[in-house]
C-alpha cells in the first residue's frame, strides 16, 4: 500500500500534472479557434451565395469525412515532404481546430437556418447590409441555438486530444502511456487518467452551462 | 391641399415581377405625395404584399423603377440601396422583431450598426420613439414578452428611429387578436395626422375611410380600381372594391 502511494505521489500524479498543462494548453486554443472558425464556415455554408457555399461544404465534408488521426499524421508527417514543417503542438492545435470547426460549422448552419426569415426582411428593410444582419441579427441568435450542440462538440475536443500523442506532442495521456509502460500498472494510471479527462469535463460541461445560462433570453428558443 | 406638390415623393414605375414563373406584378404604377396615404386592397395573392416589398427593395423587380425625390435608385448599388432602405420603413404583418434583443435594442440596433450613432445616444434616441408609440415602460422586455399589439408598436418605432420619408405598412393588424387592433391603429392614425407619407395593405375599412387619401384596389398583380374612399365605397357605386368589402366579415365594417 505504501508503495502504492509513494508509486503515486512521486510518479504518476507529477508526470500526469505535466500531461494535463500540455492538454490544457492544446484544449483551449482548439477550441476558441474551432469555434470561431466553425461560426465562419457555418456561416459560409448557409449564406455564402454560389461560390463560396461550395467550398465551406467541400471543407466541412472532407474534415468531418476523414478521422482525425490521419489528418494529423498529414499534418505532422505528410506535409514535411513538401516543405512545411510544424512543431508537434502546432500541428496538433491545427489539426482539433480544423476538426473541431468542421463540426461545430453543422451546429451552427442548423442555428443560423432556424432563425425565421422575416428577421432578415427586417433587417435588410432597415438598410442593413448582408454581413451585418449575419453578424448584428443572425449569428447572435443561431449561436444561441447552437450552443448545446457546439458544447458537445468541445466535450469531444477534450477526449480527442489525446490524439496528441501520435504527433509527438505528449499531453495527458501521453504522459500517462510512458509512465505505464515504464512501470507496467496500466490498470492505475489508466484510471487514474480517467479520473482526469472526467474532471476536465466536468469543468468544461460546467463553464458551458453557466454561458449558457449568462446568454439566455426570456422566451427565446420555446 | 396635398397633391398639389409638383413632383411626387415617390414614384413607382411600371413595376413587374414573375415569381416561379407566375407573374405576381403587371407593370404596376403609382405616384405617392408627401403626406399622402394610400391604402391598398384587395383579395390575398393580388400583389399586394410583393408591391410593397418592390417598394423597399426587398424584392427586386423583373422590370420597373422607383424614384424618390426624383432620383432614380439603382438596386446593384450596394450603398445607394442601403441608403435608400434607411428612408423608406417597412412594417410586417408578423412583426419580425428582433428575438435576441430587448424593446429599446430593437429600436436602437440600427441606429448604432447602420447609422453609426454611439451607444447613448442611440438609446436616448429608441427610448423617445418607444415612448412616442406608448411603450416607454416595455423597453426592457424582450419580444416574448410582449403582446402581438406591443410587438407591432415596437416595430413601428424601429422604423421611426430612422426618420423615414415613406412608411410602407404590410396588413400591421391582421396577425393580431382582435381586441389588440385598435391600440396599433391609433399609433398609425397619429402618423397620418402628423403628415406621414404611408402605403398600407389593410382590410380595416373604417380606419380606411377616415383616413386613407386614395385607396388602390389590387387584383392579379395589377391596380385595377383607384381613388378617394368616398367615391370607391359610396353605396350603389358599383365598383369592385365595395363588391369586395362587402366581403370581408369586418368588425368595422364597411357595409351598413
Amino acid at each position: 500500500m505504501n508503495e502504492e502511494f509513494a508509486f503515486l505521489l512521486q510518479k504518476l500524479i507529477p508526470a500526469l500534472n505535466t500531461g494535463v498543462l500540455m492538454s490544457i494548453r492544446l484544449i483551449v486554443p482548439s477550441a476558441v479557434l474551432g469555434l470561431a472558425l466553425g461560426i465562419v464556415v457555418g456561416s459560409l455554408r448557409a449564406y455564402g451565395g454560389r461560390y463560396l457555399a461550395p467550398v465551406a461544404k467541400g471543407y466541412a465534408a472532407l474534415f468531418r469525412g476523414t478521422p482525425l488521426v490521419i489528418q494529423l499524421f498529414i499534418l505532422y508527417f505528410g506535409l514535411p515532404n513538401i516543405g512545411i514543417y510544424f512543431e508537434p503542438y502546432t500541428a496538433a492545435v491545427l489539426g482539433f481546430t480544423m476538426c473541431s470547426a468542421a463540426y461545430h460549422s453543422e451546429y451552427i448552419r442548423g442555428g443560423l437556418l432556424s432563425i425565421k426569415r422575416g428577421q432578415v426582411l427586417a433587417a435588410q428593410a432597415l438598410g442593413f447590409s448582408t454581413f451585418s444582419t449575419l453578424v448584428w441579427i443572425i449569428i447572435p441568435q443561431a449561436f444561441r441555438r447552437a450552443l448545446p450542440g457546439c458544447g458537445n462538440e468541445i466535450v469531444y475536443l477534450i477526449k480527442y486530444s489525446s490524439l496528441a500523442y501520435v504527433v509527438t506532442c505528449f499531453e495527458l495521456t501521453g504522459q500517462a502511456k510512458i509512465v505505464a509502460s515504464e512501470t507496467f500498472r496500466f490498470s492505475e494510471v489508466f484510471m487514474v487518467v480517467g479520473v482526469y479527462y472526467l474532471a476536465l469535463v466536468s469543468v468544461a460541461s460546467w463553464g458551458l452551462r453557466r454561458l449558457e445560462k449568462k446568454l439566455e433570453i426570456p422566451g427565446f428558443g420555446h | 391641399m396635398k397633391r398639389n406638390d409638383k413632383t411626387p415623393l415617390m414614384r413607382v414605375q411600371g413595376i413587374s415581377v414573375r415569381l416561379g414563373g407566375r407573374e405576381i406584378l403587371k407593370s404596376v404604377s403609382l405616384d405617392l405625395y408627401e403626406g399622402e396615404m394610400k391604402v391598398l386592397i384587395g383579395p390575398s395573392g393580388g400583389g399586394k404584399s410583393t408591391l410593397l416589398q418592390c417598394m423597399n427593395y426587398l424584392i427586386l423587380p423583373d422590370r420597373g423603377e422607383i424614384e424618390l425625390e426624383g432620383r432614380n435608385v439603382d438596386p446593384h448599388n450596394a450603398r445607394e440601396l442601403c441608403s435608400f432602405r434607411q428612408q423608406v420603413g417597412m412594417i410586417f404583418q408578423d412583426f419580425n422583431l428582433f428575438d435576441h434583443l430587448t424593446a429599446v435594442e430593437n429600436v436602437g440596433i440600427a441606429l448604432r450598426k447602420v447609422r453609426g450613432m454611439g451607444r447613448t445616444e442611440a438609446r436616448d434616441r429608441a427610448m423617445a420613439e418607444l415612448e412616442r408609440v406608448g411603450l416607454g415602460d416595455k423597453a426592457r422586455l424582450y419580444p416574448a414578452e410582449l403582446s402581438g399589439g406591443q410587438k407591432q408598436r415596437v416595430s413601428i418605432a424601429r422604423a421611426l428611429a430612422m426618420d423615414p420619408k415613406v412608411m410602407l405598412l404590410d396588413e400591421p393588424t391582421s396577425a393580431l387578436d382582435p381586441e389588440l387592433v385598435s391600440e396599433v391603429l391609433t399609433v398609425i392614425r397619429g402618423l397620418a395626422q402628423n403628415g406621414m407619407t404611408m402605403v398600407m395593405a389593410t382590410h380595416q375599412m373604417g380606419f380606411t375611410r377616415s383616413l386613407a387619401d386614395e385607396v388602390l384596389f389590387m387584383q392579379e398583380g395589377q391596380i385595377i380600381e383607384q381613388g378617394s374612399p368616398k367615391d370607391l365605397l359610396a353605396d350603389g357605386s358599383g365598383t369592385r372594391t365595395l363588391d369586395f368589402c362587402s366581403q370581408i366579415l369586418d368588425v368595422e365594417g364597411c357595409t351598413p
